[in-house]
């Protein structure tokens, strides 16, 4: 039997609902990534994350175990499981994700903030008061939570006087450039993604990468905010020799990623076949969305170089020991 | 015989912008789909516009299976809206056939 959509929707939009995140994390979960880099608080300008890179390591616990419970018995308690989430937490038992990834997820935010650092971008950080965008939920259609959530996320901002907000992923980046406005009258934020404000930059390069990169494009940088040739400039620049697979750029194939909360086994599928056609232009990958990243490495099963553009980037540009 | 609902789609637009008005049913959708479908977009949008509400609701699963990657969408000679269009499908299904919302 398959995963019971409405079920899982539901379990994700009552936590949106009522913790305010679709898989809950803890405020130290969230901000753990700033330790020892100065952010200050809230500002005029702040980075955003919307909980997505820190949200990884529990994404896939999650998944592992959805797909193991797709096509058996336990998905006929799924209904008694939604009822029971609304009094316990489930999702924190079923999304306990390991240290060690959260690290790594962790340091793709640090680099980021160094990258802007280093690019001389001045910028705050809401810290525990940094809600999930609800991304997922738009997604979804569940639309009478998600502009619920919309509201307290912009109110959030306001509250704490941000009129400019820099994003890290293409989920959030969309969900503020091009879908709050629909949902919130009177939407003033100014929202750019740091591939774009990086390439805005006239950043030098401190480090030559002698690299040979495969680049996913991610869909919804691609082809909902035309974000495409950025990240590329970015990796050139850098000295980065790049290769791109027949679908790239606007025409980019999709990981499969959006499918791995209700039909885990086709995500798998898409994301192996994504896989193959970027495995044919070479073995280091290059991400710049953790869904594709969490995705694709769960496909590969540590047969390829999967990395997010910043790791790169931040060897290229900022003065680090390495 | 098939069944139909002339109140389909104006439940489906009451609180979505579902557009499937200048669809010209070429295929491009159904060619550039990465997922490989059961049923492809044209399809269910056509039952949508004829007011064939079971049959859409017999695809519930390839409704929430779409990634909204807009792979078909950028490449819509006819700039239908598609991933807009079945996150309205989405919307209507929650809504008045889950009832997410009630629990």
């Amino acid at each position: 039997m398959p995963l019971p959509i409405h079920n899982v929707l539901g379990i994700l939009s009552d936590n949106l609902k009522n913790r305010k995140g679709v898989i809950p994390l803890s405020p130290g979960k969230v901000d753990a990534w700033t330790r020892g880099l100065d952010i200050p608080f809230g500002g005029d300008t702040i980075i955003y994350t919307g909980q997505m890179y820190q949200l990884i390591p529990s994404i896939n616990s999650m998944s592992s175990m959805m797909a193991k419970f797709e096509d058996s018995w336990i998905t006929r308690f799924f209904g008694m499981g939604r009822i029971m989430n609304r009094i316990i937490n489930i999702s924190w038992f079923m999304a306990l994700g390991s240290g060690k990834e959260q690290k790594v997820y962790d340091n793709i935010l640090r680099n980021i903030a160094i990258l802007l650092k280093t690019a001389g971008v001045e910028f705050g950080y809401l810290y525990g008061k940094e809600l999930y965008s609800g991304a997922l939920v738009y997604d979804e259609g569940i639309d009478d939570v998600f502009r619920e959530h919309a509201h307290k996320v912009f109110r959030t901002f306001k509250e704490n006087g941000v009129k400019q907000v820099i994003t890290v992923d293409p989920h959030t980046t969309n969900m503020l450039k091009s879908v709050y406005p629909k949902f919130i009258d009177g939407y003033d934020l100014i929202t750019k993604s740091y591939l774009e404000i990086l390439a805005e930059k006239d950043l030098k390069c401190v480090r030559q990468l002698p690299l040979e990169l495969v680049v996913h494009d991610s869909c919804v940088y691609a082809r909902h905010e035309s974000i495409v040739d950025e990240p590329r400039r970015l990796l050139k620049t850098a000295g980065a020799t790049i290769h791109v697979p027949e679908l790239s750029g606007r025409l980019t194939q999709c990981c499969g990623g959006p499918l791995e909360s209700l039909f885990p086994g086709k995500a798998h599928q898409v994301a192996q076949k994504r896989l193959a056609q970027l495995a044919d232009c070479g073995n280091s990958i290059v991400t710049m969305c953790p869904i594709c990243m969490a995705n694709l490495k769960r496909a590969a099963n540590n047969t390829l170089e999967i990395k997010d553009i910043s790791e790169h980037l931040v060897n290229g540009y900022c003065m680090l020991d390495l | 015989m098939l069944k139909t609902d002339a109140q389909f789609v104006k439940c489906v637009k009451a609180d979505t912008e579902f557009n499937a008005f200048a669809c010209i049913n070429c295929g491009s959708c159904t060619a550039l789909c990465p997922l490989g479908i059961d049923l492809h977009p044209r399809t269910l949008f056509r039952y949508v516009l004829i007011g064939a509400r079971d049959k859409v609701l017999q695809n519930t699963g390839n409704i929430y299976s779409c990634l909204l990657c807009k792979m078909c969408e950028d490449n819509c000679p006819a700039d239908v809206p598609i991933a807009e269009n079945i996150r309205s499908l989405r919307s209507y299904i929650n809504r008045d056939v889950f009832r997410l919302s009630r629990g």
